[in-house]
């Protein structure tokens, strides 16, 4: 028990360097997590069917590393993105210039959020039946259709985050949540609350996909008190789950991946 | 009586039952200096030369304009951002698809009479979109200049042309693009060059409306031996930038012609300019006549946050400490609002209507101090690099006395020092700054914005003190301008798509409709059929709305 929490503790440390990494990165290149987020969302959109998730999928080439064969200034590696490689399998791309950047910004991240050590991945039919089991995923996540569609899809996880990435979501939930991923808590009027995953806003109205999977349109007019949650919803398996069976989730996770 | 004098005849019968006259198909200088007189129509950029923005039409009300209801909407066969402001003229609304092609509707039903297409050259170079801001109009000839550098004369009743000319030195290779409503003062058609991301010698020229013949050129960027260039260190004010690529404003009783002019080139980058880099970042009064510098002022010397001082120069007579005063208005990107005496460029007032962290504030004579210089780390700025305003048309009401301006409220971006070098045609900007807030879209995108993120907002300012009278708060940012009428309506569109209007003295909302897609131009207004109408651009169509007729 005291060594798991000890190795708990030095994967909460390292999550938090990762953290602080990429806040420094994202200065010093003139970048926002903004960007990085972006780049990242148009990165597992159309780029990891090849390059994999952690950037090394073609041989003789790790975009997760920082080091680029054909370039090393920003502005070169996003005319890379755009224009493809010629001779190559890498094709030409209709990103925008800033969209390119975006990427660019995301790849840098990759290496300077490398891990301090090598995740620990485990057995995959034992943390499928841990995620369906013990951890009580399937109550908000969703894999292949079966479970809730209130917390992010997982059916394709694997092709999408880098191992190191699913670790982290599970220690440490609220690290990092993407804007699109993020809970928010409206109190109405009438003194009723209702809490759900923020699908879009504006000046007037605010949408949700509330805790009963229900699509719901909120006017403002009728909001007393609107609160965007800082916090994931989603428990820190940190003392929930061993080591062990860390792993094996995380193993599991990874091999969500795109079927073709 | 013969056949023809017959003809002739029944055509004047015609007219005159349809109320039309063979006068007011001739838009007259005359006519566009008294366009107040005519509020039917619309008939430059911005309504009027003053800029205000600001009809005379009252039609439409506080009262009434919750029964406002959709028209007709024109689909423009382009994917690009509707930044055209259309202009009406005897009931055809005259418009521009991106890139370059010229429109004519019927007013009332959205009809379309006649397209004329212009394919720019591929070359082109726009940091932007390729867009464009519209038409200028004189007797009966519609002027447009293109992405390509060329100015294009059209004939308004059939779109045919009557002269297309290629602007000396404006190279569309070498980044050089026009995507301003061209001005048209006495007999000449003004335009300035965009390109201030490519490392291009600014210009504003203004070009004979007969033949197209450049009348005179001022350059935003003075050469050797002209006063000026010595605030540009070495060669550098050969790629100087100062681009301008939004329309400006005249006054008759002076004859002087007012424009902001963009950031220098550059953009995050200013070791290689040192100095003041004049005039950019600058609002010049030019002699209508001959192009001569008047006066100018300098908002941001030696900018390195890419604040083009583009912003609409809008012309008021204000009472300013008790006394009448000619007053220049202009709320600038770089987070401060101005009002100078537009006769002699006096600096009056500057007051910031967002949060700045650029300098410490503005001294006695309107200049910035202690202006926050880049980092190779990277330099947190507010506002950010799409500025606390931007292009898009504020509005003043000689009504309510006050100014309506669109804000990015408390916006920043992280700005980062880095090595450009030129090289024709490419990018002269140094490192993208980095910024939470994303970019327009013609299409909605859902909206991720943080609160920490800063917002948008409409601000009513009164001129007399630079104070807020009232703020409309967004949670989007904003991209579209502002429209007010005598009526005390305030009219504008947003990111989350959109179209409302506000009461011009309270700021209260009073009408809005979603039509579903970014506005990204400034709305305008005309009547046709004893009708007001209103006009917002979203996405890449235009929407047209009216009052509900009774019995419909």
């Amino acid at each position: 028990m005291r060594r798991s929490t000890s190795i708990a503790a030095v994967m909460t440390l390292a999550a938090a360097t990762l953290l602080v990494a990429e806040v420094a990165w994202a200065q010093g290149h003139g970048f926002t997590p903004q960007d990085i987020e972006s780049g990242g969302l148009l990165y597992q959109a159309n780029c990891t069917g090849c390059h994999g998730p952690e950037g090394d999928g073609v041989a003789g080439v790790n975009l997760g590393s920082g080091r680029f064969r054909r370039g090393t200034a920003d502005e070169e590696i996003a005319r890379i993105i755009i224009g493809g490689v010629p001779g190559t399998a890498m094709p030409p791309s209709t990103f925008s210039e800033a969209q390119a950047m975006w990427i660019v910004a995301y790849l840098r991240s990759l290496a300077d959020a490398a891990p301090s050590g090598p995740v620990a991945v485990g057995d995959r039919a034992r943390g499928k039946a841990l995620f369906e089991g013990k951890g009580q995923c399937l109550m908000c996540h969703s894999v292949a259709g079966v479970g809730s569609r209130v917390a992010p899809v997982l059916t394709e996880i694997g092709s999408m985050r880098r191992t190191v990435e699913l670790q982290r979501s599970l220690l440490e939930p609220s690290a990092e949540i993407r804007t699109d991923n993020r809970f928010a808590r409206a109190v109405l009027r009438d003194g009723t609350t209702t809490t759900g995953r923020l699908m879009n806003q504006d000046t007037f109205t605010v949408q949700l996909l509330d805790m009963k999977e229900r699509l719901v349109l909120l006017d403002r007019a009728n909001v007393r008190e609107f609160t965007v949650l800082n916090e994931s919803p989603m428990p820190s398996y940190k003392d929930r789950l061993t080591p062990t069976e860390l792993a094996d989730v995380v193993g599991y996770l990874a091999g969500l991946r795109v079927r073709r | 009586m013969t056949g023809r004098c017959r003809g002739v005849a029944l055509y004047a019968t015609l007219a005159l039952l349809a109320g039309v006259s063979s006068l007011d198909a001739q838009i007259s200088f005359d006519r566009i200096v008294r366009a107040e007189r005519t509020p039917n129509e619309w008939l430059t950029y911005n309504g009027d030369l003053s800029a205000q923005r600001h009809s005379p039409l009252a039609q439409i009300t506080p009262a009434n304009v919750k029964n406002l209801e959709l028209q007709w909407v024109f689909q423009a066969r382009s994917l690009e951002k509707f930044e055209a402001s259309p202009l009406v003229v005897d009931g055809i609304l005259y418009t521009v698809q991106a890139p370059n092609d010229v429109v004519a509707l019927d007013a009332t039903t959205g009809r379309v009479f006649w397209v004329y297409t212009y394919a720019p050259s591929p070359l082109a170079r726009l940091c932007c979109g390729r867009v464009n801001r519209g038409l200028a109009i004189l007797d009966q000839t519609l002027f447009m200049a293109t992405i390509d550098g060329r100015l294009i004369a059209l004939d308004a009743k059939n779109g045919g042309v009557l002269w297309n000319v290629a602007v000396s030195g404006a190279r569309a290779e070498a980044g050089y693009s026009f995507t301003v409503a061209p001005l048209v003062v006495k007999d000449k058609v003004i335009i300035g060059t965009a390109g201030g991301e490519y490392g291009v010698r600014g210009f504003l020229a203004a070009f004979d409306a007969k033949t197209g013949r450049e009348a005179w050129r001022f350059h935003t960027v003075p050469g050797p031996g002209e006063p000026g260039n010595q605030t540009w260190s070495g060669e550098s004010w050969k790629t100087g930038g100062g681009s301008v690529w939004v329309t400006g404003s005249y006054d008759p009783e002076s004859n002087l012609t007012y424009w902001g002019i963009g950031n220098p080139g550059p953009d995050w980058n200013g070791d290689q300019r040192l100095g003041d880099n004049l005039y950019s970042d600058s609002v010049v009064a030019l002699d209508a006549d001959t192009g001569r510098l008047k006066w100018h002022f300098q908002f941001t010397p030696h900018d390195v946050y890419d604040y083009d001082s583009v912003q609409v120069p809008v012309l008021a007579d204000i009472d300013w400490q008790g006394r009448p005063r000619k007053a220049l208005l202009l709320a600038n990107r770089n987070g401060f609002f101005y009002v100078l005496d537009r006769t002699s460029g006096e600096f009056l007032l500057g007051t910031p209507f967002a949060k700045i962290t650029w300098t410490t504030g503005l001294d006695a004579n309107g200049r910035p101090q202690n202006m926050v210089p880049l980092s190779e780390a990277g330099t947190q700025i507010f506002p950010g690099v799409q500025g606390a305003t931007n292009w898009y048309s504020p509005s003043f009401s000689p009504r309510t006395g006050l100014f309506y301006v669109p804000v990015w409220a408390d916006t920043y971006s992280t700005f980062t020092k880095r090595p450009v070098e030129y090289k024709e045609g490419q990018r002269f900007t140094g490192a993208l700054p980095g910024m939470p807030i994303r970019l327009l879209q013609p299409s909605p995108v859902v909206n991720r914005r943080r609160p920490e993120d800063g917002h948008g907002a409409i601000q009513a300012i009164d001129p007399k003190t630079g104070t807020k009278a009232w703020e409309f708060t967004m949670t989007d940012v904003i991209d579209a301008g502002i429209l007010t009428t005598a009526s005390d309506l305030v009219f504008s569109g947003n990111r989350e798509g959109y179209v409302f209007a506000l009461d011009a003295r309270t700021g209260a909302l009073l009408w809005r409709a979603n039509v579903g897609g970014q506005a990204s131009n400034s709305p305008m207004t005309f009547a046709v059929g004893g009708r007001q109408h209103v006009a917002f651009a979203a996405g890449s169509s235009l929407f047209v709305y009216a009052l509900r007729q009774e019995g419909r």
